[in-house]
């Protein structure tokens, strides 16, 4: 009963809050000249939609892709330019083989997660190859030797076990992700987490937290340095949808089951 | 990923060979057209590039006076590369084709190449790129090539002195595709008369002969699909499942280049299909064009008049509706009114026929510093345009047997002979 109350009385909020943000929105446009409708409006149009994403949270999703465009422009890919200049292109790759073969644990324990023997037995293979004979991952000879990179991550285990994306989410720094794509980089981030923590690489050091932190930003720095996208440069005004788009397709389909696969 | 790269040259090299005989040893692997354009050249097959290139971004401040609404807060300048040798080197300007930035894969492939043979090089974006349309064009309204020839010409003047400074020019170039190489030549022409950089060569890549007719011709495309383009969101979804269950009943582990090779392998999509596709990338590219006009002229045509849209304001019906208008619906509603208010008396004909290269025709005729090279089976040419542009150029006009439009412009011998083009002296080559 007092449940049932609580839901009625949220319900209720939220519709008084909706209603006070549409009438808010009218009050703002009437304030200024008045609007004469286009030539040609979108219920002319007797077609499906096309390239749509679920997006309740547009305006604020919106808001966070500018916050990112301004952190690139100041911050990130300032400091990306420095990393650049000075390390040379070798020295780069090396890094984001180390940091590629970190993330073959988030890759195996999710190809795990997803009951794929078969391509657990690879990636345990890539990491164990490149660990060794690729001298910490510097080097991934495990392509050359026929052991292709399978990329998992928990948001597509979800996917894979029949979750829904759920609404269409940017994030700061991270950029185009989903309800359960978040969901599936806390889980995956609080794994590795936990795994470092176990295996302490850097206790006896005595800067164990200066370390990590190092390496925690190096990180961040390399995954900026390998995404050549940078916001608004090309100039479409629709980017934002096309992002939209092409994140959540692919998502979409890395993530779903092949109906006539053979179960492993 | 370099297996995978090997492979699909492989693949693309044992290719139905039957056309090849004739061709004397051109080898860009994709013989239709329409798959040509889409899937463009392999890595692989471009050649040596260098990969780390003296490079920076000019964010050009063209008109100083123009205002920018909201909803492009973003925009800050007319963006272009800038590409610079450390000694006195020739410069050339790159135009982009339509709707693409001065950032777009294929303009970057070109100013690499330029680049290697010791060129400095300035790429711009179209004048139908929204960049262009908020940031350098006067009338906000494009597509029209005399006015977008004075705006392109104004930007590249304006990167000419933002750069002059720290770089020794020996002497000046000019190449551009699709659009952009129908562009360039109206520019040249503008320069013999402004002579602000004299240019040594310009080289027009898979240009259009008339604008319009090219245009047509794409429109076309869409004629072909399942209800006309009026229903380009129904074809467009039932693409998309296609593409969708491609992937799902496949083995791939992403989507990537083994997945997209193996569509085109497996013909997935019908050649109706494959032309329906070009035309509504197309359609999506012109929407922009559209919707930033419309903005910035405050026009009423598919934005509310008066209204101010913010930088977090969803956008989105704007989209779908501005994709479902066709060249057509922009040129007798909102570009021919433009110039008919402008020009008193012009007629419709007379606006189509001065977007045409027959309309300089005398000028390039006697100009040997202009040549061309374009493909056979570039659709937008109709045949007697091909004819056209052989008989204009004769010894300036390259033309190879294959490519569709634009999709051998990377290819190795394209971006060998585009270079060389320019290494020869000046006149004919």
């Amino acid at each position: 009963m007092t449940r049932c109350n609580v839901i009625r009385i949220s319900l209720a909020t939220c519709f008084l809050s909706l209603a006070l943000l549409s009438g808010g929105c009218a009050i703002t446009t009437s304030a200024t000249l008045s609007e004469v409708p286009p030539m040609h409006t979108i219920e002319e149009f007797k077609d499906q939609r096309f390239a749509e994403v679920y997006d309740p949270w547009e305006g604020f999703n919106r808001s966070i892709y500018r916050f990112n465009y301004y952190f690139d422009s100041y911050v990130f890919l300032p400091v990306v330019q420095g990393y650049e200049e000075i390390t040379p292109v070798f020295v780069q790759d090396r890094v984001s083989g180390f940091y590629n073969n970190l993330s073959e644990i988030r890759n195996l324990s999710n190809s795990l997660f997803q009951l794929k023997g078969k391509e657990s037995l690879t990636t345990l293979g890539r990491f164990v190859t490149n660990s060794t004979i690729g001298i910490g991952g510097l080097f991934d000879p495990a392509t050359r030797f026929g052991l292709d990179r399978h990329v998992q991550d928990f948001g597509k285990t979800l996917g894979y076990w029949g979750a829904g994306s759920g609404p269409y989410l940017v994030l700061p720094l991270f950029g185009p992700s989903s309800v359960r794509d978040t969901s599936g980089l806390a889980v995956d981030t609080g794994i590795t987490y936990g795994i470092y923590t176990a295996a302490a690489p850097f206790s006896g050091t005595g800067h164990s937290f200066e370390i990590s932190t190092g390496v925690t930003s190096l990180e961040a720095v390399d995954m900026r340095h390998r995404q050549s996208f940078r916001y608004f440069e090309s100039g479409y005004p629709f980017e934002y949808y096309m992002v939209r788009f092409f994140y959540h397709q692919k998502r979409e389909l890395e993530s779903a089951r092949n109906p006539d696969a053979p179960s492993e | 990923m370099k297996q995978l790269r090997l492979l699909i040259t492989i693949c693309l090299l044992l290719l139905p060979v039957s056309s090849f005989a004739e061709d004397k040893g051109y080898d860009y692997p994709i013989p239709g057209s329409y798959e040509a354009t889409i899937l463009g050249t392999p890595t692989a097959l471009m050649g040596e590039l260098p990969s780390e290139i003296r490079m920076k971004q000019l964010v050009l401040d063209v008109l100083p006076e123009r205002e920018k609404p909201p909803i492009f807060f973003y925009d800050q300048g007319l963006l272009c590369n800038f590409a610079y040798q450390k000694k006195k080197a020739p410069l050339i300007f790159l135009i982009a084709g339509a709707g693409s930035s001065g950032q777009s894969s294929k303009i970057v492939t070109m100013m690499k190449a330029f680049y290697k043979a010791g060129y400095h090089v300035i790429t711009l974006p179209s004048p139908s790129n929204a960049n262009f349309v908020i940031s350098a064009s006067q009338s906000r309204v494009p597509g029209d090539l005399t006015e977008d020839t004075e705006d392109l010409y104004r930007a590249m003047e304006s990167a000419w002195d933002k750069v002059k400074g720290d770089i020794e020019v020996s002497d000046f170039n000019l190449c551009g595709y699709s659009l952009g190489g129908t562009q360039a030549a109206f520019v040249a022409k503008l320069d013999e008369e402004r002579k602000s950089f004299n240019f040594r060569k310009v080289l027009m890549i898979n240009p259009s002969v008339s604008l319009y007719n090219s245009i047509t011709r794409i429109e076309g495309l869409l004629k072909n699909i399942p209800g006309g383009a009026k229903k380009e969101g129904v074809f467009f979804n039932k693409m998309l499942d296609k593409f969708a269950n491609h992937y799902r009943y496949g083995n791939f582990i992403g989507i990537n280049d083994d997945f997209i090779y193996s569509i085109y392998e497996e013909k997935l999509f019908s050649k109706e299909e494959t032309g329906g596709l070009i035309a509504l990338a197309y359609r999506i590219n012109l929407a922009g064009m559209i919707f930033s006009s419309d903005v910035m002229t405050g026009g009423g045509y598919v934005v509310p008049k008066n209204r101010v849209l913010k930088a977090t304001d969803s956008i989105f019906n704007y989209f779908l509706v501005s994709s479902h208008l066709s060249f057509f619906d922009y040129f007798n509603e909102y570009f021919y009114p433009y110039f008919q208010q402008k020009r008193p008396g012009l007629t419709k004909q007379a606006l189509i026929a001065s977007e045409s290269l027959k309309s300089i025709n005398d000028y390039l005729s006697a100009s040997p510093k202009i040549g061309v090279m374009t493909n056979e089976n570039d659709f937008i040419l109709a045949p007697d345009e091909l004819e056209y542009l052989k008989q204009l150029f004769g010894a300036r006009a390259k033309v190879y047997p294959r490519g569709g439009h634009l999709g051998n412009l990377e290819y190795k011998d394209n971006l060998a002979h585009m270079v060389g083009f320019f290494n020869t002296a000046g006149g004919t080559p």
